[in-house]
């Protein structure tokens, strides 16, 4: 199953349906475990700090001339000789779209870890519940649009428990709810080209948002030695060395060279890049998202 | 030229280029590994590009290396012999003569390279030597026979040719003959027979033949002639040789042969004195039998003293008694006369007397004490002694009736008596009898049980005519007709002269025909083919007849060359007959002729692989280069290989010096043979223990020494088991050695072979070792010498063996034996070295619990020769720590005397 084809599993195909059987099983878990990194994340004050549209009340004005009559509280007036307006704090919901990496070079793992992919899922979830519960509407890009409730977050679930795509690198799916948030969750190893495009539509829309790459750590450190035929996860790129070891350091330069690029990226966008790796603790990714997710 | 052994493996070769597609080996597949990252190696260029291919050049090396092998292994051999190219048995004969004697070594190098030839082309081959005894030579592989070669030696004398050609084996086979290129009996019978065979090949030395003559005497000079072959002008050295005053065999003459026409002449002119002395002759050169004279009594002149009452002068001389003594012996011997008490003095080998009867006391007395030193005392009878009564004259064989017996003459009826044949015990057994003795008056012997034993020639009335008897280490010989023509004609025939000659009277000169014959000869020494003289052991007696015709036709294998001898005299044999010649042998058509000269033949078996070897190892650099690693293993091999070593030494030098100076060690040179160093160690172990039980010594564990590395100056003494193979020290050990002896130390030298046979090859490469150190003179241990009363009394000084002697160094000449003192008094007389043969380590040692090691001796004896074995080397160790402390004890009765005790 491909992003291609984002609706519900076809249940009808006899294979289809044991997988999507164990995808059920393994849905709550992942819920869970999201909704508990989720609880880690203490609450802070999260109005928007100025009057707007709201359930909550704010402050109280003096009214202006063009003010509604019936923006008029009339309680509070009476008690004074100036009518007042109850103005309520703003409660704009934010639009969100996530975008989770599902190429093939997220299934890396190395040394027993889980792959990228997972680590990407879970804070794409986790995420999605804090910002939910914040009344935020969460959606994916390519499957669905930002939408807020308890529903919402089932159709993500769904959504991101798909199988990776065959392609070996993945390029960010430009369709953002304009002036909306956006997270995208990659390890951003393949073509930048894309993810340029991406960015520069989403600053046209007015839409920022944050660049999390997650690595795995053997991606970091390069630990290989002797002769080493290296393909890519699709076997779409390969590379032959004679000595791995020789390699690292020109490799590692590289890669601090695509990290700064994309740090780059992401501030000429207004973005805030995260380099995470699958080694550290998931809880220190997801607390900068959602800082970082509030500052913006 | 190249040939191959194994041809057949250079099919291998074809092998080669089915190696280059083995050899590429490509570097080990490499490990696939998915990774993400390698969006970001792409184009990245390997620093150390490694070929994914073998180079091109290391290949080749691999190819050349294996090609090598294979060459190497197929046996190729670089100018092969031609004459091999037959597969038939091939048999190489030797003349096997002395005359071969001159070259033998190149003879043996010549037949060696033709086996080997012979071993590569898989024929069988027979070695025969002509001089050994007939026997059917059997044909074997080659490699079997190459192992005999360098055993064979020439012999002593000239090969039988005759004997041979009826022994030949059967079938075809090809001969190449190793000859000495002289003309032999029955050589060309020998080559037709061995041609009709196969091919004969005949192989001829450049060495020139020379052959010594027998040596006579020509007016008191010796006539030396040689023979040289082939004829030609050269100058040779013909030298004299025998013992000195001292006894020491040296060179006493030497004369200059110049050959023309293949024969020279020289006369050597020696005092009696140094002629007498004369040994043999040898001509300079390489050794040969054909080139050693050996002299036996031929060149001895003796002194002979001639006795007679009679007042002489007056009388015709004919009738003179001693006239014919003086004619037959003057040519062969020197003559003193006159009366006994002045020839005495003159130690004369022979004493004559014609007709003495009595002597006066003190005459008798030193005429009994010189023949009872050896000499030989003849006495004549005569009127006189006829006359005398001598019933107790010491000096006389028999005891004689007084009076005479005269027959056949005008007062008697009886005829002149003849000679009858000599008994079987006489010396004179073998000498013709002439008819024309006839003995008139004669004097009679007391018969008596011993008078047939004593007798030496009878008459044919059995009456005795010559009678011996022994006196101590002397004899004493009566004729009991006169010396002159008075009672008999014996004095006139030459069967006189013959029977003087018999009795060593007259010996002297060349050996006359049947001189020999009748009597049985013991040999004493013989002759090798090279000219050496080694002892003839227990072989048995050679019948005079056998001699006789070695005179004339040269020894054979029954008769060899040497010394023979019969009671007083000692006949010499040598090599080359009066009538020898030497001419060139004739060949039959067909045979081929060559040289020794070796063909250029080189084996490149060795070289070929050593190749393969050396490029292999330039391919394992090459692929270690290749592969970058080249560096890092020569890091790690030095760090494995030097470094730690060279700590090692540092470290263990000095706990060796530590260990060595905490108390005595004793200790034994490491000769690289462990289970000698083993023994030595035990024994030294074993001893130290003994000394700790028994003495006031407390040494610890003993040490082994390397000559070349350790230093020596920390050990009292050195214990140096000898190997044969023992390694020569350097200068530099040498100079150790030396400074080591000079200041204070001891080596005990062991051979551990109990002297069997001083050119057993321990005592050879002791000869070797000791020749560069600087050791005394010395003598076998002395009864007086301090060694043996240092600890314990001792007399013998056995180890495992007890027959060794041992060698100290030698006492001063002047040391002298104090008057009432046991010993004399040799001080300072710390010997250096000790030289023994009886393996006292092995009696030494013991095992970790302190039990003997090695057996000695057998039961309580051997107990007894072990314990006597500690004693001595308590002994010894105690003279080297106390030194002549001892011998100093000869002072002690002076010393108490001061000391008014």
């Amino acid at each position: 199953m491909t992003l291609s084809d984002p609706k519900a599993p076809d249940l009808r195909a006899p294979g289809l349906r044991a997988r999507a059987e164990a995808l059920g099983h393994s849905l709550p878990p992942l819920l869970a475990e999201a909704e508990r990194l989720a609880q880690t994340v203490t609450w802070g004050e999260h109005g928007r700090r100025r009057a707007g549209r709201g359930d909550d009340f704010w402050q109280y004005r003096a009214a202006h001339p063009g003010d509604e009559y019936r923006a008029i509280d009339w309680r509070h007036s009476a008690r004074s000789d100036g009518a007042y307006v109850r103005e309520k704090e703003w409660q704009a919901a934010q639009k969100i779209t996530l975008w989770v990496d599902p190429a093939q070079s997220m299934a890396f793992s190395d040394g027993g870890r889980a792959p990228k992919s997972d680590r990407a899922r879970l804070l794409a979830l986790a995420l999605a519940v804090l910002l939910l519960r914040g009344g935020e509407q969460v959606g994916l890009a390519g499957a669905s649009h930002p939408r807020a409730g308890k529903g919402q977050m089932l159709r993500l679930i769904e959504s991101l428990a798909l199988d990776l795509s065959q392609a070996d690198y993945g390029a960010p799916i430009p369709g953002f709810a304009p002036h909306g948030r956006a997270v995208f969750l990659s390890d951003f190893l393949g073509d930048l080209a894309p993810l340029e495009a991406a960015l520069h539509t989403a600053t046209g829309q007015g839409v920022r948002g944050l660049l999390i790459q997650v690595l795995d750590p053997a991606e970091e450190d390069f630990p290989f030695h002797g002769r080493t035929l290296f393909t890519s996860m699709a076997g779409s790129l390969s590379h032959e060395t004679q000595s791995a070891a020789d390699l690292r350091a020109r490799y590692l330069a590289r890669l601090a060279e695509r990290k700064d690029r994309l740090a780059d990226l992401a501030r000429a966008a207004g973005w805030q890049f995260l380099s995470h790796h699958t080694g550290a603790p998931a809880q220190t990714a997801l607390l900068w998202a959602y800082r970082a997710l509030e500052a913006t | 030229m190249i040939g191959f052994a194994s041809p057949l493996i250079l099919l291998a070769l074809v092998a080669v280029p089915v190696l280059w597609f083995l050899l590429r080996a490509i570097p080990p597949a490499p490990i696939t590994r998915r990774f993400p990252g390698v969006a970001l190696m792409l184009g990245l260029a390997d620093e150390n590009r490694q070929a994914a291919r073998t180079p091109w050049w290391l290949l080749l090396l691999r190819m050349l290396a294996v090609t090598a092998a294979v060459l190497g292994f197929a046996g190729p051999v670089l100018n092969p012999s031609e004459a091999n190219l037959s597969r038939k048995p091939l048999l190489i004969l030797f003349d096997g003569g002395w005359a071969e004697a001159a070259d033998w070594p190149q003879r043996l190098a010549k037949a060696a390279s033709l086996i080997d030839a012979a071993e590569r082309m898989g024929r069988p081959v027979a070695v025969a030597l002509l001089t050994d005894a007939p026997g059917v030579p059997v044909f074997q592989a080659a490699d079997q026979v190459k192992g005999r070669i360098a055993g064979l030696t020439p012999r002593p004398w000239l090969a039988d040719m005759d004997a041979f050609a009826g022994t030949l084996p059967e079938g075809a086979f090809d001969t190449i003959w190793l000859s000495d290129g002289l003309s032999h009996d029955g050589r060309p019978v020998l080559a037709a027979s061995l041609q009709a065979r196969g091919e004969v090949t005949v192989l001829t030395g450049a060495a020139p033949v020379l052959a010594l003559l027998p040596t006579t005497t020509e007016a008191g000079k010796l006539k030396v002639q040689a023979l040289r072959f082939p004829a030609g002008e050269a100058i040779a050295t013909v030298i004299a040789r025998g013992p000195d005053p001292s006894g020491q065999d040296r060179e006493l003459a030497r004369a200059e042969l110049t050959f023309q026409d293949g024969r020279a002449e020289a006369l050597m002119d020696l005092p009696p004195e140094l002629r007498n002395r004369v040994t043999r002759l040898v001509i300079d050169g390489p050794p040969s039998a054909g080139t050693l004279g050996l002299a036996g009594d031929s060149f001895k002149r003796r002194k002979i003293a001639l006795v007679s009452d009679a007042a002489e002068g007056e009388g015709l001389q004919l009738l003179a008694p001693l006239h014919y003594l003086r004619q037959a012996l003057a040519p062969s011997a020197d003559l003193i006369e006159g009366a006994v008490a002045d020839v005495v003095p003159a130690k004369p080998d022979v004493i004559v007397m014609a007709d003495v009867a009595t002597l006066p006391d003190t005459e008798a007395e030193a005429l009994r004490v010189w023949v009872e030193k050896g000499g030989l005392l003849l006495r004549f009878a005569g009127p006189r002694m006829a006359a005398a009564d001598l019933a107790d004259d010491l000096l006389m064989p028999v005891r004689l009736r007084a009076g005479g017996l005269t027959s056949g003459g005008t007062m008697s009826w009886g005829e002149p008596k003849g000679l009858a044949a000599f008994p079987d015990s006489s010396p004179f057994r073998g000498l013709a009898l002439p008819g024309d003795v006839t003995v008139r008056t004669q004097v009679l012997a007391e018969p008596g049980p011993e008078l047939a034993d004593s007798t030496l020639a009878l008459l044919d009335d059995g009456t005795p005519l010559v009678t011996r008897a022994g006196l101590g280490a002397g004899q004493v010989v009566l004729f009991h007709v006169t010396a002159n023509a008075e009672w008999s004609s014996l004095p006139l025939s030459g069967l006189f002269v013959q029977m003087l000659d018999r009795l060593a009277i007259s010996a002297g000169g060349a050996l006359e025909p049947g001189s020999l014959t009748g009597l049985t000869w013991t040999p004493k020494r013989l002759v090798d083919g090279f000219g050496g003289l080694e002892d003839a052991g227990g072989l048995a007696g050679v019948p005079g007849a056998m001699l006789e015709r070695t005179l004339k036709a040269g020894p054979f294998a029954a008769a060899p060359a040497g010394l023979y001898q019969n009671e007083a005299r000692v006949v010499a044999i040598n090599a080359v007959p009066k009538d020898f010649r030497m001419a060139e042998a004739g060949w039959p058509d067909g045979v081929a002729r060559g040289d020794l000269s070796l063909p250029q033949e080189r084996a490149l078996k060795g070289p070929l692989l050593a190749l393969a070897m050396a490029l292999m190892t330039l391919d394992i650099l090459g692929t270690l280069a290749v592969s970058g690693r080249l560096m890092r293993v020569a890091v790690v091999l030095l760090a494995l290989g030097f470094v730690p070593e060279a700590r090692a030494d540092d470290a263990t030098d000095d706990a060796r010096a530590i260990m060595a100076t905490q108390g005595v060690v004793l200790a034994h040179v490491l000769t690289g043979d462990q289970t000698v160093d083993d023994t030595a160690e035990a024994g030294l172990q074993g001893l130290s223990e003994e000394l700790m039980y028994r003495t006031a010594i407390e040494p610890l564990a003993p040490m082994g020494v390397d000559i070349e590395a350790d230093e020596l100056a920390f050990f009292p003494f050195l214990y140096w088991p000898v190997t044969a193979d023992a390694a020569t020290p350097s200068a530099a050990a040498y100079a150790k050695l030396n400074r080591y002896l000079r200041t204070g130390g001891m080596i005990l030298f062991d051979t551990r072979d109990a002297e069997y046979g001083a050119g057993s090859p321990e005592t050879q490469a002791l000869q070797r070792i000791t020749q560069g150190l600087d050791i005394p003179a010395l003598e076998p241990i002395p009864q007086d010498h301090v060694l043996t009363r240092t600890f314990y009394l001792l007399q013998t000084f056995p180890g495992r063996f007890t027959d060794g002697t041992l060698w100290v160094e030698a006492a001063p000449p002047d040391a002298t034996q104090a008057e009432g003192m046991p010993f004399r008094n040799l001080n300072d007389g710390v010997t250096p070295v000790v030289f023994g043969a009886n393996d006292y380590a092995a009696a030494w040692a013991v095992d970790g619990d302190g039990l003997p090691l090695l057996p000695v001796g057998r039961g309580m004896a051997g107990d007894d020769q072990r314990e006597y074995a500690y004693r001595f080397g308590i002994n010894l160790i105690m003279h080297v720590l106390t030194g002549n402390y001892k011998s100093d004890q000869v002072h002690v009765p002076a010393l108490l005397e001061r000391l008014g005790q």
